[in-house]
């Protein structure tokens, strides 16, 4: 059935001094927040209808206060760059029309690659996939997501036939008597999202003491890439303990004999010199886990972001399963996704094996349906392209891409061993990024398009609830700015296509494109997301009421059961040794968001946090000589980078920290990827310090 | 290649899944003496003491023999290595060729030469454990003979059943071989708290039906159960009746191979450097360098350093290194604290840790178990790592009193007590005035009462000043 045209107008503009509902421009939480623009000036409000911020007047941390700076001219591109120049579209649009043409015919259509973001729109997104997949015909397309959640979607696509990063809203937790956060500092990742836990006891799983792991009734500490090890440790105390939920584990689940014998294996004290974390705080979590109805085990980019990220995440899916949690009410698994659209970034066709509604690109059933709405023969779409490290590694090389389109997304600041990554980009014969300032990516671009920002065009996120909410548009980009939209159909029709630029019409097309696959949008409607407050999906009609908790009932397996799976814990792929004797673990910090392209321009948030540091311990700095507040000097086989001493008890003694919001940090991390999520190994690698002198 | 492994224990079943891991193909028989799939010796102790189950102390499930291509020949015991042909032959007379053999027979529990000794039972197989659990259903009293690590687990084990329990060891003081005289002393009398009565520097001379004699006639200490943990032997019987060298155990170089180019020797029953290990992980690790080299690859092994971790409910013990050197040989740090049953010992060498002794619970053990593992330099303060919980205490000054005005209050909205001051002084008088003015409280809300204290001190003030 084909769902009705949506009844909202295309774009027109609030008048003056309106106050427009919309959300956050960064993370997942996508907290619910009102623009007013009067006269130029652009105030925001925390709104209180949304769940995820809305308790008590409403919740914003300082990004989001302070969203609106980086909406005026100044900062931010306006015009088209060609060569560093700047340029009408028209002339900018030719450029790349004429360059891809000869690209394409010389090199074929994979010849031409493309990069997304978890940032974009679902809109966007679903249209840079079709973009690649019909307009350029090229199977090289894939996003930053892969850095970021791709770890918990295989393992949850293992377990529960159904990646939805938390299959319950957030208010649930505060349900929770117990919470096990591994890997994930919320208290300065997603501020707001402390809130609802505002009653249970937090175990926390992090080599760092964060003000998260502060917040916690219990800090397991655990030396970085061994937290597969802890969660073996941990599975294999609640078997000995009687923790198991016999019932449930025989009711709605398989595969747990394999995994009882293979965690046989990881008894607490093999466990305990693997990681460092005391035998008796992995007793006490368990007792804290098993000694309550009410508990929720939720993974972040501590446990994904490694050569072994999937399995890390299985090893916790595990454990919540045989204690009994997925699927029950007031329990629960959940990742908690990263970047503003990262849930329905990596559902709608920007990722390398997908296509629009989850479905997988090599699936004839899932290619025959997404041919059909986009009106082309199965046969004409492209298979599975390479992942995104992977896509990064052979641009500018002899089997690689000769040209690349890039949007929202910054990688020469956020891939790993990303000092390679700028002279690879140099070599190719066209890179055109669009995005909203300059970034340090951009500025390599042989051509530059000016992006328009979250309060200037509407369009859907999926939060990482998996609840669509709507962001409409406040005022217009000012300048020469275009939306996402348009520039696609820019690029599009250079390449002979006529498309849409319309929200509203893309978004339709998306859930057609959508239906009937795993994650179904083929009932939400900006309507819908506007009277609901957001939609859950998957929601296949108008009339169904989306799916809050999809496993209450059943898991999305074929035989509603999920399944346990057998994981070994092994090294990181890269030890400290006597010439990189220390890890290295990077992450974020509050006042930051992913490379810092935004943030960095926003004067408040540069206040907070000015400048790359590194954290470490002070047995350490007196080691080495370091001071607070010296210029460090950071090495890793793969690059060096310098940053300020921040000398902290926080932290482990044989481990550092750098935030990964400046270039650098990521000079010196791994690019060892998971082998079932392509996912890079940014937790952990070696590196050596000494104070520049 | 036909891999032929005789012994399927820790060693011998971690051998050949490293195998399988990195080759597919080979042709894989295995064959153990015990009638069952491999087991987890460590946690014996744990089956023991009702705190694991029987069921968790499988290695591999039948199941991945048939799923990996390995064939299991299980109760059947090799008698002969025919190294001329390159074969094993086993009690039935079963022949299985090899390119590549593995011994991993292990060790057998010393079983010391006294009257009466059939009585007792040894603590070493599965079986033997199952036959401890059953007696101790019925039992009155037990003895534990041997004072080491494995007996003090099963006298506290059988403690831990409600038995009464004596444990009697012949050297001066409990785990002598990881322990000094005080730490043994103290590890005695947390487990005599526990129910285990201990009797060191005795030897018996006796097994009776009525008991455990020492030495003269009137020195009987009652018991219906007997259980013997006097350490362990390798099984070496065929490697020397197969012409390899042996000492204590069979001889193997850096690769895992002993004297016979296409013989391997893996876990207790393998001497290494002169040192024949008595516990898992350095069976493991061998286990990986051998299947590594038996399918191409080039490790080494390079001995293993060894971590010793009591299993005993209530009794936190770990043990490593060399932890019976003097304040002569290195710098040594003790603290102790007999009432409470807590000693920490640290032996350092050269600015890294050689030793370490750590009796009652401590969050130390996990950092300094991997910094002997590591053998990286040690920090200068000796005491922040017996005490972790001293190191950067007392930093906090979350009194608003002493806060200074640049400490940040709201890391959220990145506000200091300076700025909520200001805002106060600028008229705000309440929580949610501030909070308005200067976004405080509105992130994750954790700050909250924090930032009241300061208003309300602040209000408290003026009423003192005005």
């Amino acid at each position: 059935m084909k769902p009705p045209e949506s009844t909202i107008e295309p774009v027109t503009s609030p008048p003056d001094g309106a106050s427009v509902k919309t959300h956050c421009p960064y993370c997942a939480l996508q907290c619910g927040m009102t623009v007013t623009a009067r006269g130029g000036e652009v105030t925001i409000a925390p709104r209180t209808d949304i769940p995820a911020n809305g308790h008590g007047g409403g919740a914003l941390c300082q990004k989001g206060w302070t969203a609106g700076e980086l909406l005026e001219p100044g900062a931010r591109l306006t015009t088209p760059l060609l060569y560093g120049r700047r340029a009408t579209w028209e002339k900018a649009l030719d450029h790349v029309s004429r360059s891809l043409a000869g690209i394409r015919a010389a090199h074929g259509p994979d010849g031409v690659a493309v990069f997304g973001g978890g940032g974009l729109t679902n809109e966007s997104a679903y249209h840079l996939g079709k973009l690649a997949r019909v307009a350029l015909g090229t199977s090289q397309i894939d996003y930053n997501g892969r850095f970021c959640m791709s770890s918990a979607a295989a393992a949850a696509n293992k377990a529960f036939g159904l990646d939805r990063g938390l299959p319950f809203p957030l208010t649930d937790l505060a349900g929770a008597d117990v919470v096990l956060l591994a890997g994930a500092n919320i208290a300065e990742t997603m501020p707001p999202l402390v809130r609802h836990l505002g009653v249970p006891r937090l175990i926390v799983v992090d080599p760092r003491l964060t003000p998260t792991a502060k917040l916690a009734a219990l800090h397991l500490q655990p030396a970085p890439g061994t937290d597969l090890a802890l969660a073996l440790g941990l599975l294999h105390l609640l078997i000995a303990e009687g923790g198991v939920d016999a019932a449930y584990v025989a009711a709605r689940t398989s595969g747990f004999d394999a995994v009882r014998t293979s965690v046989a294996s990881w008894w607490p004290e093999r466990v305990e010199r693997i990681t460092g974390v005391p035998v008796a705080r992995m007793r006490s979590a368990v007792h804290m886990l098993k000694n309550t109805d009410n508990a929720y085990i939720l993974t972040g980019r501590g446990a994904e972001q490694h050569a072994k990220g999937t399995d890390t995440v299985s090893a916790f899916v595990n454990l919540a399963l045989a204690l009994g949690l997925p699927g029950t009410p007031g329990s629960g698994y959940g990742c908690l996704t990263g970047q503003g659209n990262g849930q329905g970034g990596r559902e709608h066709g920007q990722k390398a094996d997908q296509l629009p509604g989850y479905r997988k690109i090599d699936d004839p059933a899932a290619r025959a349906h997404v041919a059909a709405v986009w009106g082309v023969e199965p046969s004409a779409l492209p298979g599975p392209g390479r992942s995104a490290q992977e896509l990064l590694d052979a641009l500018g090389t002899a089997e690689g891409p000769r040209a690349l389109l890039l949007f929202g997304s910054n990688p020469v600041v956020s891939a790993p061993r990303s000092g390679t990554l700028a002279d690879r980009l140099r070599r190719l014969d066209l890179l055109v990024v669009a995005d909203v300032v300059l970034s340090e990516t951009a500025a390599l671009a042989d051509v530059v398009l000016p992006a328009a920002q979250w309060a200037e065009q509407d369009g859907t996120m999926t939060n990482l609830e998996g609840r669509v909410l709507l962001r409409r548009r406040a005022f217009p980009p000012p300048g020469e700015v275009r939306t996402d939209l348009e520039i696609i159909q820019g690029i599009a029709a250079g390449l002979g296509h006529t498309w849409t630029a319309s929200p509203p019409a893309v978004f339709d097309e998306l859930r057609r494109a959508s239906a009937g696959g795993i994650a179904d949008y083929a009932g939400i409607t900006y309507d819908r997301i506007a009277a609901e407050t957001g939609v859950f999906w998957p929601c296949p009609a108008e009339n169904h009421p989306g799916t809050p908790r999809p496993f209450l009932d059943r898991f999305a397996t074929p035989d509603g059961r999920a399944r346990f799976t057998p994981v070994e814990h092994r090294p990181p792929a890269e030890e400290p040794d006597d010439d990189y004797p220390v890890h290295l673990t990077t992450g974020r910090v509050l006042a930051q968001y992913q490379s810092g392209a935004q943030t960095r321009r926003v004067a408040a948030l540069v206040e907070a946090a000015p400048e790359p540091f590194v954290e470490l311990h002070p047995d350490l700095a007196a080691q080495l000589g370091i001071g607070a507040g010296d210029l460090v000097r950071v090495r890793s086989r793969r690059g060096s980078t310098e940053a300020v001493a921040s000398i902290t008890h926080t932290i482990r003694r044989d481990t550092v920290f750098m935030p990964f919001h400046w270039e650098g940090a990521n000079r010196l991390t791994n690019p060892a990827l998971d082998p079932a999520s392509r996912m890079p190994e940014f937790k952990v690698c070696a590196v050596r310090l000494e104070k520049v002198a | 290649m036909r891999l032929v492994v005789i012994g399927n224990g820790m060693a011998g079943s971690r051998l050949v899944s490293e195998v399988r891991a990195r080759d597919p193909r080979a042709k894989v028989t295995v064959f153990g003496a015990e009638p069952w799939q491999p087991y987890n010796r460590v946690l014996l102790s744990n089956v023991l003491a009702g705190s694991s189950g029987p069921d968790q102390v499988r290695l591999l499930d039948a199941a991945w023999y048939a799923e990996h291509g390995v064939q299991a020949v299980l109760g059947a015991e090799v008698v002969q290595i025919d190294r001329d042909t390159q074969a094993v032959i086993t009690r039935d007379g079963r022949r299985e060729p090899y390119d590549v053999l593995v011994l991993a027979t292990g060790s057998e529990a010393v079983v010391p030469p006294i009257p009466g000794v059939a009585r007792a039972v040894p603590f070493r197989t599965l079986g033997d454990c199952e036959r401890i659990v059953a007696a101790a259903e019925h039992a009155r009293r037990a003895v534990v003979v041997g004072g080491g690590l494995l007996g003090v687990e099963a006298a506290r084990g059988l403690a831990g059943r409600g038995l009464p329990v004596t444990l009697l060891h012949l050297a001066g003081h409990l785990m002598e071989r990881q322990l000094d005289a005080e730490a043994g002393l103290m590890l005695g009398e947390t487990l005599g708290e526990l129910g285990v009565e201990i009797r060191t520097g005795v030897t018996v001379t006796a097994i009776t039906d009525s008991g455990v004699q020492l030495g003269a006639a009137e020195d009987l200490v009652e018991a219906d159960l007997v259980v013997l943990a006097c350490g362990v032997r390798p099984l070496t019987g065929l490697a020397a009746h197969a012409g390899l060298e042996v000492r204590r155990a069979v001889v193997v170089d850096d690769e895992m191979r002993t004297d016979d180019p296409s013989i391997f020797a893996v876990g207790e029953c393998a001497e290494h450097d002169g040192t024949v290990y008595g516990l898992v992980a350095p069976a493991w690790e061998q286990a990986a360098v051998a299947a590594d080299v038996i399918t191409g690859g080039k490790s080494r092994y390079r001995g293993s350093r060894l971590v010793t971790r009591l299993k005993a409910r209530s009794v936190e013990l770990a043990a490593m290194g060399e932890t019976h050197l003097e304040e002569d040989q290195a710098e040594v740090v003790r603290f102790s604290h007999r009432a409470r049953g807590t000693y920490r010992k640290l032996v350092v060498r050269d600015g890294r840790l050689v030793g370490a002794i750590l009796l009652g619970e401590s969050d130390a053990v996990g950092t300094l178990t991997q910094l002997y593992d590591r053998g990286g330099p040690l920090p200068g303060d000796r005491a922040g790592l017996l005490f972790p919980g001293l190191a950067g205490a007392g930093a906090v000054a979350d009194s608003p009193v002493r806060m200074p005005d640049a400490a940040k209050v709201c890391h959220c909205n990145n506000v200091t007590k300076g700025q909520i001051r200001a805002c106060w002084e600028a008229g705000a008088r309440d929580l949610a005035a501030v909070s308005a003015a200067t976004r405080a409280t509105t992130g994750c809300g954790t700050c909250r009462d924090a930032v009241e204290g300061i208003v309300d001190w602040l209000c408290e003030q003026e009423g003192v000043n005005a």
